[in-house]
């Protein structure tokens, strides 16, 4: 891949990189807020990363895409989801599925299964897009990790939100790639819908907590 | 003008007319007259075929089912007219709840048609997402503890099916973008079936496991599955149709896209064996599933993933007769389950209950409407002279010459998805101690024309569809 400045490869992967470190940070902290906040960097993040590559594959469209993850992800939806755990009354600490410390080894082990599985495949690829690409998998594998340990209603949409954002970033890696904007458009209205959802469903009305565990019990039949 | 246009501009205006409209009465009249001007546009692309573009696809596997889509989504709306109306004069719906329903519906069926219609695979993924969101909140509509689950579930579970389905469709482009070089032409499918050879085969695998994980949740394959039943028993019963009817048969469509893709290339992995693995998976599970089955609807929603075991068995084994057997099956499968849907609302509103205990006796209190749950039932258990028998008879003997020990394995789990059937029709149908029945009015004309169909392919299929069946099948490799 032609790289427009001899420190874009560095800088890409500084930023790649630092999208999975707080993918592992979601998994061991306990408090909402604490996670929210955490959410809001990871989207402050990608959205350089994906300005980044904006810059230096001379691709200006993907400024756009740079821009929904600054305005939408990076502020609007951690005040929204802010504002819904504080009129929920749900800020205490979450519990977790299996214990924290198995489930950082897990994380690891999905990072290598992910490089293990990207690098030897995509050797006809540049080296930046091989690499960026093994980062977003491990992104989307814990942002599914972070799905299936944790309980809570609103994690699980942190959880499926930086899924997301590791699906924009092997997007926006992959040189030239069509339909970026339009696809993380896509998911962001698809986030949107979700967020709206915990409103519309007025699952606290019904359930007390945001605890999927406690929904389970309602199940139409046991298994 | 090209007919396309007309076939998915008719949902999206109607879908927008729609959300303006208040009254339900009115908005359930025009979501009929919108669905038959959709129907009658798709019978155009038979006479007036247009040509490929880079959005546009018609070729003769998507035209067939553009034209089921639009059939069912017809017959569905007839049927969804009468049952919603009753559920509001019961005082189960409010209006107010129902507000955005025709929209939503729809919405829905744009959704279904732009998948099928169109050439490019970003697309493709943007409107099976649009899908699940237009559904999800039809799925809650009754705002019971047990809705708002299966929405929530339903919206998660197939949230992550349709992330990981575009990180394939992410991997699907770098693996053409060296060959066809970049911008559109990479995600135009019909583009890519003609490079497909050069490209290369590890990462066309590794998209393909992720597309077909990710669309496979969509279609309900073991052990992806844990949605749909929920979706299915919680929903309005027309939403049940329409999902059993057509979403699972358009995420399949997806896949069958993308095997198309990795056959055209010599050395990637064979799709067949991991699409056979899944398709017995799911077919052995519900079909073991459907035995301790308490509430009807749930009972029916195993059986569809039974049904697209079967379908992903057959297209999996691949070739020129397992092909025509699964293209079959889509389309009687569809035909039957909605049918059975549409029956299955009313015995619940006569009854007042979809517990399968408390639901007795159906032929003798309600004769016109349990007997044709009864034909229903027996069609989608695979007995002749229906459809599904045929098709059911052609993937077993297709696969017999070829691989007997699978084709035993399918036989064992026809079998005892067979008995469960049986045994909960014996009960509905012929038990005695009926009574506590409501009036409801029933919306008989989609459900007889249903399995009439059903069962005149059970008896004689037309030349020229056995040809189109057998052309797709050639296509489809």
């Amino acid at each position: 891949m032609p790289i427009r400045v001899p420190a874009g490869y560095d800088v890409a992967h500084l930023l790649d990189t630092g999208v999975l470190i707080l993918s592992f940070a979601f998994l061991y902290h306990r408090r909402l807020f604490g996670i929210l906040k955490l959410y809001s960097v990871q989207a402050l993040l990608l959205a350089a990363a994906a300005a980044w590559q904006a810059y230096i594959q001379e691709a200006p469209h993907l400024y756009i895409t740079a821009a929904i993850a600054l305005f939408f992800k990076a502020i609007t939806i951690p005040i929204a989801l802010h504002r819904i755990v504080l009129r929920l009354k749900i800020h205490r600490s979450v519990e977790t599925v299996i214990n924290i410390g198995p489930t950082l080894l897990v994380a690891v082990a999905l990072v290598g299964l992910s490089i293990w599985l990207v690098l030897p495949m995509t050797t006809s690829s540049g080296a930046l897009t091989r690499e960026s690409l093994a980062i977003a998998l491990s992104t989307v594998l814990l942002g599914l990790l972070m799905m299936i340990t944790r309980r809570n209603a609103v994690i699980q949409v942190v959880g499926f939100m930086s899924m997301e954002n590791g699906l924009i970033l092997a997007a926006v890696g992959v040189k030239g790639m069509p339909l970026v904007v339009e696809l993380s458009a896509a998911f962001s209205v698809m986030v949107a819908f979700i967020i709206f959802g915990i409103f519309f469903f007025h699952i606290r009305e019904r359930f007390d907590t945001l605890d999927v565990h406690d929904m389970e019990r309602f199940r139409g039949e046991s298994r | 003008m090209n007919p396309v246009f007309l076939i998915v501009g008719i949902p999206a205006a109607a879908a927008l007319i729609f959300s303006f409209v208040s009254s339900y009465r009115i908005a359930a009249h025009a979501n009929v007259l919108a669905s038959a001007l959709t129907f009658a546009a798709s019978l155009v692309l038979f006479g007036d075929r247009p040509a490929t573009s880079a959005f546009i696809l018609i070729d003769d596997f998507n035209i067939y089912l553009i034209a089921l889509t639009a059939f069912v989504a017809f017959t569905t709306s007839l049927f969804s007219a009468r049952y919603i109306l009753h559920e509001v004069e019961i005082g189960r719906l409010q209006s107010g709840n129902l507000r955005f329903y025709h929209a939503m519906y729809q919405a829905f069926i744009f959704t279904m048609l732009m998948v099928l219609t169109t050439n490019n695979l970003g697309i493709m993924w943007v409107s099976l997402e649009g899908a699940t969101l237009t559904t999800v909140l039809m799925v809650g509509l009754y705002r019971t503890a047990e809705a708002l689950e299966a929405a929530w579930k339903y919206f998660i579970l197939c949230g992550v099916g349709i992330a990981l389905a575009l990180f394939g469709t992410i991997l699907m482009y770098l693996a053409a973008q060296p060959v066809m070089g970049e911008g559109l032409p990479a995600m135009t499918w019909s583009a890519l079936l003609g490079r497909v050879g050069d490209f290369s085969p590890a990462i066309l695998n590794l998209a393909f496991v992720f597309l077909l994980v990710g669309y496979g949740t969509k279609v309900g394959l073991a052990p992806l599955h844990a949605w749909l039943p929920d979706a299915h028993a919680e929903g309005p019963t027309p939403i049940s149709a329409v999902l059993s009817g057509l979403l699972l048969n358009v995420a399949l469509y997806i896949v069958l896209r993308f095997k198309m893709l990795l056959t055209a290339n010599a050395a990637a992995l064979a799709p067949g064996p991991l699409m056979v693995t899944m398709g017995l998976a799911s077919l052995l599970l519900a079909s073991v599933m459907l035995y301790r089955r308490r509430d009807i609807k749930r009972l029916f929603a195993y059986s569809s993933i039974e049904h697209m075991g079967i379908i992903t068995f057959a297209f999996g084994m691949g070739g020129p007769l397992a092909n025509f057997a699964g293209l079959l099956h889509m389309t009687m499968h569809s035909l039957t389950k909605s049918a059975i849907f549409f029956a299955v609302g009313h015995v619940s509103q006569v009854k007042g209950t979809q517990k399968i205990a408390d639901i007795t006796g159906l032929t003798s209190s309600q004769p016109l409407l349990g007997w044709a749950l009864v034909i229903g039932v027996v069609a989608i258990a695979g007995l002749p002279p229906f459809g599904v028998f045929m098709s059911e008879f052609l993937v077993l003997t297709s696969t017999f010459g070829r691989q007997p020990v699978l084709a035993l394995l399918v036989l064992a789990g026809l079998l005892i998805g067979f008995g469960a059937l049986i045994r909960h029709i014996q009960h509905l149908a012929f038990g005695t101690g009926a009574g506590g029945e409501r009036a409801s009015s029933v919306a008989l004309l989609p459900l007889f024309v249903h399995l009439g169909l059903v069962l005149t392919a059970g008896l004689y299929l037309p030349g020229p569809l056995v040809t189109w069946f057998q052309n797709v099948a050639r296509l489809l490799g």
